[in-house]
């Protein structure tokens, strides 16, 4: 819930109040239920709230009782009831019913030490006016955004980075590593993001701004054992269950209704499946679909749906919808993106809103803890493959991944041995289940303009993502590495953020995430990979957990990943596309941001104007461009004005 | 026969590079290699070959061997005497 952002002069000047009703004003999508400022001195904290908690006394800034600490909290402590017993056992006294006091007591006893006990989701302050001390931290999987600026001698936070431009004199610029980061790894690599001098505190970081310096900690990671201790099937799945039921109870608390996504996959039907098994709540389903068979999945939601008998409504996407709120979904993005499938994740959002709906369950995270992505199942049969490169059998698994691709589907063996070819030096490398889609990835590249080339000169991405690779990586089983990455890196810096947090609270809705729950995590990272995965069968250990809970044609469902319509709905062949999408890829424009090559986009626009097959790379090369073009227009050249700013 | 490379090449550069012509892409060079084609790509140059020089590929045919670069591709053309001739 909410956006928070807030300032800290270390000038000696006071805080201002009109320049914290400004920032704030940035991110008042986040919460439209209300605001509110507190300025002590040199110090401003700003809070734009959703009500979901103690809708009566929770408005926020909030204080302790001597008022010597104040916090500002974007997010939900789902076990704060539990906290605030513990800490009432020792002698706090709560004059409020919110989990938000629960963080000041915390902090009070614990100090910064305190997000350990936390089982949760936030981004929060908390101003410590005796220390003069800023305290500021995020969740531990990096559900809740938080960005940082050092400027002149006045620091700077926020939920989203539009709030610290609203600060008079930020310099907006695009930082072209970030560009490049986004355009190999489909994410930045935090702290750095997509506009020079901003920062992001990454997930599981805590900081502290103290006496003008500012210090940045990790109280938490990702981590897998080296080996794995024998595990029975059913002990491990029981094991499984149970933490999931208890992180999904957690994460019905609200004191307003709450409802769930269905993707028509298993996830969203096991979460959905323990809300209506484990749980009195009442219980409402919400689902995009798409006007493209390719990409639909009604059919599967409604198995689910009549199986759990849930009250449901969807959405329905078309092609064309996605290219009309592209600008928008960029907008709140606030970094390129290569693939529109946020877009329909925004329109979700807005379903659930229209709905009277602020709160909802999804499956997110199921694929990084439990072994799900396909890239998994990859790297898996590529490196089965690479340990006997001669086998003639080996490579023939090759035909059994992506059955949703059609066009990989129709290659011969020759060349899908090709596609999938195992060099020898990628066997040794940390990135070896990962290179195949940084590879294709960085094929946007080709567009480059020739200042881009020479600015960038040498640099390699996956170089800066080697150095930030924790020392025990090398010793984790090959499987683990691939999770890690997916974990640390693009769980946080796309599909909780481009794809989840940014889509849901454009429209005021807060996502909520059994899978990962902290328990959830660290106890599936100590499952062996093969219960993750037995043979092929992915996220296995999970529906032997499930059972029959969910409909047998579901846990059974090959894995479809969520995929939608992505250059056919910003290009037309008829020219019909809307008038921005020309704007932005238009020579002048393309000149005036200067990151790719006017000639060369051209040719793609026309290629897929022509309406000639296009692949992976074209398209993630469309919707990576005209995002970035986007970025630039919409934050460096023409940084959107807000009916409030007069 | 002798304009199939030439032919071949502006195709490539048009189709896959974006008209951004390159030194590096020289008659041998891979295609896989060089990340020219992905497997959409195979399909579009198959059909262009198909189209443009009337003849037909079977499937066994779609390998490395015969398409993964200017030259391979137009030895296999040209390996295609009596389909080139209608």
């Amino acid at each position: 819930m909410c956006g928070i952002s807030g300032l800290l002069e270390l000038k000696g000047c006071a805080a201002e109040r009109a320049v914290l009703q400004s920032m704030i004003a940035r991110v008042g999508h986040r919460g439209p239920d209300g605001s509110g400022i507190y300025v002590d001195g040199p110090l401003g904290l700003a809070h734009a709230r959703l009500s979901i908690i103690d809708l009566a006394t929770g408005d926020q800034p909030m204080h302790n009782e001597d008022r010597s600490l104040t916090v500002t909290f974007n997010g939900e402590i789902f076990n704060y009831l539990e906290i605030r017993k513990e800490l009432e056992a020792l002698g706090h006294r709560f004059a409020t019913t919110s989990d938000t006091e629960v963080i000041l007591h915390a902090y009070e006893e614990k100090g910064p030490e305190c997000v350990h006990d936390f089982n949760g989701q936030w981004s929060f302050a908390i101003w410590d006016a005796r220390k003069n001390e800023l305290f500021i931290s995020r969740d531990r999987l990096g559900v809740r955004p938080l960005f940082y600026k050092m400027h002149e001698g006045t620091f700077l936070f926020a939920s989203e980075i539009k709030s610290i431009f609203a600060y008079p004199g930020v310099p907006r610029r695009l930082d072209i590593r970030a560009i490049d980061q986004v355009l190999t790894f489909w994410f930045t690599l935090p702290p750095r993001t997509i506009f020079e001098g901003i920062s992001e505190l990454p997930p599981g970081h805590s900081m502290k701004v103290s006496r003008g310096e500012v210090k940045v900690w990790r109280y938490w990671q990702p981590t897998y054992p080296t080996e794995f201790a024998p595990m029975n099937e059913e002990a491990c799945a029981g094991r499984l269950l149970e933490l999931l039921v208890d992180a999904t109870r957690l994460r019905l608390r609200a004191d307003v209704p709450v409802g769930a996504y269905l993707s028509g996959g298993l996830d969203s039907a096991v979460t959905t499946s323990l809300i209506k098994n484990f749980t009195q709540a009442p219980l409402k389903t919400f689902s995009v679909g798409f006007d493209q068979p390719e990409f639909d999945e009604r059919e599967f939601q409604q198995q689910v749906v009549r199986y759990l008998d849930t009250r449901h409504q969807s959405v329905q996407c078309g092609t064309a919808d996605i290219g009309q709120i592209f600008p928008d979904v960029v907008w709140h993005a606030e970094k390129p993106i290569i693939r529109t499938a946020p877009a329909p994740m925004y329109m979700l959002a807005k379903l659930v809103r229209e709905n009277g709906y602020k709160v909802v369950l999804t499956g997110e995270g199921a694929d990084e803890v439990l072994g799900g992505y396909d890239i998994f199942k990859e790297a898996k049969v590529r490196r089965f493959w690479g340990r006997n490169p001669q086998s003639r059998v080996r490579p023939l698994l090759l035909a059994k991944l992506y059955p949703y691709m059609h066009n990989l589907q129709k290659q011969s063996p020759a060349y899908l041995q090709a596609f999938f070819h195992v060099r020898p030096e990628d066997l040794s490398s940390p990135f070896f289940s990962h290179l195949p889609r940084w590879e294709l990835t960085a094929k946007s590249k080709l567009f480059y303009s020739p200042r881009m080339r020479a600015e960038l000169g040498e640099y390699d991405a996956c170089d800066e993502l080697r150095q930030m690779l924790p020392p025990e990586f090398s010793s984790w089983p090959a499987f683990c590495q691939a999770q890690y990455l997916e974990t640390a890196f693009l769980l946080p810096g796309y599909i909780l953020s481009s794809q989840g947090d940014r889509m849901a609270m454009a429209h005021g809705i807060e996502g909520r995430y059994p899978f990962l729950d902290y328990r959830v995590v660290e106890f599936a990272a100590t499952i062996p990979p093969r219960m993750k995965m037995k043979g092929l069968n992915e996220k296995f250990v999970l529906k032997k957990a499930i059972g029959n809970r969910i409909p047998e044609s579901i846990r059974q469902r090959p894995k479809q990943p969520y995929r939608a319509p992505d250059a056919d709905s910003v290009l037309r062949a008829d020219g019909s596309e809307p008038a921005y999408v020309r704007e932005m890829l238009a020579e002048r424009n393309i000149e005036k941001a200067g990151i790719f090559n006017a000639r060369a986009v051209d040719g793609l626009v026309q290629k897929t104007r022509r309406g000639q097959t296009i692949g992976v790379k074209d398209n993630m090369a469309v919707v990576g461009i005209l995002s970035t073009q986007l970025i630039s227009d919409q934050f460096v050249n023409n940084f959107r004005r807000l009916e409030t700013d007069g | 026969m002798a304009d199939i490379e030439p032919q071949i090449r502006a195709f490539i550069v048009e189709n896959f590079l974006f008209g951004e012509d390159s030194a590096d892409l020289t008659p041998e060079s891979s295609f896989l290699e060089s990340g020219i084609i992905d497997s959409t790509g195979v399909l579009e140059l198959v059909g262009y070959i198909e189209k443009t020089y009337n003849i037909k590929i079977r499937d066994e045919e779609i390998v490395p061997e015969n398409l993964d670069s200017i030259r391979r591709l137009a030895k296999f053309i040209q390996s295609k005497p009596l389909l080139l001739a209608k």
